[in-house]
């Protein structure tokens, strides 16, 4: 069998998400829609001064969808909106064009999903909670 | 593998090169040798643009194009050849039919009903249409296993009912509807039947005439065809007196600044140059399905459906969609894996070089109707085999235990 994405980093964000909850004083939210396959995110955010101070999402949707959402507010909860963005950046560029090392690195947890870019079909799974963050910060 | 798996899979060179287990061939199928070498005797011994030319290699095409359509006309048993009509794909047919037929007989507070199991494709032309005309579109819902009861259509039927659109196999359950009786019924009101016969023509023997059908669509490249050509079939009197569909070359008898007059049918609805080489591609499909005959290869399709049914009826962890009964599922098994998106399920098969599809295969109406977003499908030809069918069912015990469950 290949070497696939369905590792243990996204199997355990899946299965067990730290951000899949309600977030009652959320200041930002928005959902986002894959309508072809279902996948189907509400992204909450708590942003104070410009900082996200918290986020957390609920929905459903395929392993790929959630765990890359989970991923994405582990890395941007603490982060400004603007740091927030240049990492959705990133991750945007990295599974569409490719990215440097370093850059690969500050994606931390994120970089594994790098090979979702060889399979056009899981693109949109992958990238519908960065998508969502950015759409609610830059409408 | 048995000698006939193996003599079949020869035949197929695609699956010669490709260690792929190649089972979404309700999506299209591959190819045999004979259908490729049919399409590329075309173009190396008689390519010219057939109708027009008066020379032997343009009277050569125009002939291969005719007797593809004459082969077509009695493989589906259209009772005349100018009744089968060339197109890119079912799609197209539908579209043909939609505009032709459709905007030129379906009037304002007119209604139009379609079976909630159709494929998009049999299901926004009408929609169209609609929006179009000001007809209305009624739904015709299934049961929880994709069953259509025609009492329900009897409730649904009216004096202004035009039209009804319903697919003859289920591209998602397998299921096979009593296409006749809705004809039967369709008739009584006055209303015509426009039918779906994209997953039956490939898998059975099908009768145009006994199903009394007035319109039947299908596409080459699920029977073992090449892609780009298709074909819908018409009742001569309703094709005769429909407007064309596409304007352009090779649909007109005469052209003057004042004044059109089209040609016959089925040349009216065939404009610009068709795709002759896909038709002689489609009638050595028919050819190859005939050397074989439909009873061995639905036989053969049957017991590789039982095999997997029965078996996912075993598993807990899976539940199939539409019908329990393995005979009601003809070569098409669309399911779930408990805790599992479908998505998931297809790449975690696809590592196991098995394609089979996930989604809402076109047919999202169907989808919400049962109450699922999506699934996985797994669908047979004949030239599959009972080793592919038990490394596909090995996959599908192991994917829970993939994704960590």
């Amino acid at each position: 069998m290949a070497d696939t994405f369905y590792n243990e980093i996204i199997n355990e964000h899946n299965l067990n998400p730290y951000h899949k909850h309600a977030l009652k004083d959320a200041n930002f939210s928005l959902e986002g829609v894959n309508p072809s396959c279902g996948d189907d995110i509400i992204l909450n955010l708590r942003v104070e001064d410009g900082v996200i101070v918290d986020g957390a999402y609920e929905g459903n949707g395929c392993a790929i969808s959630q765990a890359s959402a989970d991923i994405m507010l582990d890395l941007v909860i603490g982060r400004t909106r603007e740091e927030a963005l240049r990492l959705s950046d990133i991750f945007m560029r990295m599974i569409k064009s490719g990215i440097t090392d370093e850059e690969k690195e500050e994606l931390e947890e994120a970089g594994i999903l790098e090979s979702i870019s060889h399979m056009p079909a899981r693109v949109k799974c992958a990238v519908l909670g960065w998508r969502t963050l950015n759409e609610m910060f830059e409408g | 593998m048995t000698d006939t798996d193996r003599k079949i899979r020869e035949e197929f060179p695609l699956l010669m090169r490709d260690d792929t287990i190649y089972l979404d061939n309700a999506a299209t199928t591959q190819k045999p040798e004979q259908v490729l070498d049919a399409e590329r005797r075309f173009y190396e011994t008689m390519n010219a643009n057939p109708m027009r030319g008066l020379y032997d290699l343009s009277l050569a095409a125009t002939d291969a194009y005719e007797e593809a359509r004459a082969k077509v006309a009695s493989f589906i048993g259209a009772g005349r050849s100018e009744e089968i009509i060339f197109t890119r794909n079912a799609t197209e047919g539908v579209n043909l039919v939609a505009y032709s037929y459709g905007l030129h007989n379906i009037k304002r507070g007119d209604e139009i009903i379609v079976s909630v199991a159709e494929h998009h494709s049999n299901f926004l032309p009408w929609k169209n249409v609609a929006a179009m005309t000001g007809a209305t579109v009624r739904y015709w819902d299934c049961d929880e296993e994709g069953r259509f009861d025609p009492d329900v259509l009897d409730g649904l039927i009216t004096d202004r009912t035009r039209l009804i659109a319903i697919t003859h196999v289920s591209n998602v359950i397998g299921r096979i509807n009593d296409v006749a009786e809705v004809a039967r019924r369709a008739h009584a009101a006055g209303a015509v039947v426009c039918c779906d016969g994209a997953q039956s023509v490939p898998h059975m023997r099908v009768d145009v005439r006994a199903l009394d059908v007035d319109f039947f669509a299908f596409s080459g490249h699920k029977m073992y065809a090449p892609m780009g050509i298709g074909v819908v079939y018409g009742k001569y009197d309703l094709l005769d007196a429909m407007p064309p569909f596409l304007y352009g070359g090779e649909m007109i008898e005469s052209v003057t600044k004042e004044r059109t007059t089209y040609a016959e049918v089925p040349h009216k609805f065939e404009a610009g140059t068709v795709n002759a080489a896909g038709a002689v591609g489609l009638a050595a499909a028919i050819d190859y399905v005939n050397s074989y005959g439909m009873d061995f290869i639905e036989s053969r399709e049957r017991e590789l459906t039982g095999h997997v049914f029965d078996a996912m009826k075993e598993m807990p962890e899976i539940t199939v969609i539409g019908s329990q009964k393995s005979e009601e599922h003809h070569g098409i098994i669309a399911f779930k894996v408990e805790g599992v998106h479908p998505h998931d399920v297809t790449a975690i098969l696809s590592d196991a070089c098995i394609a089979v599809r996930a989604g809402h295969h076109c047919a999202q109406p169907l989808h919400r109707q049962i109450g699922i977003m999506s699934s996985t499908r797994v669908s047979f030809s004949f030239y599959n085999n009972l080793d592919e069918a038990d490394e596909f069912l090995s996959a599908i015990s192991g994917v829970r235990s993939r994704m960590g469950l």
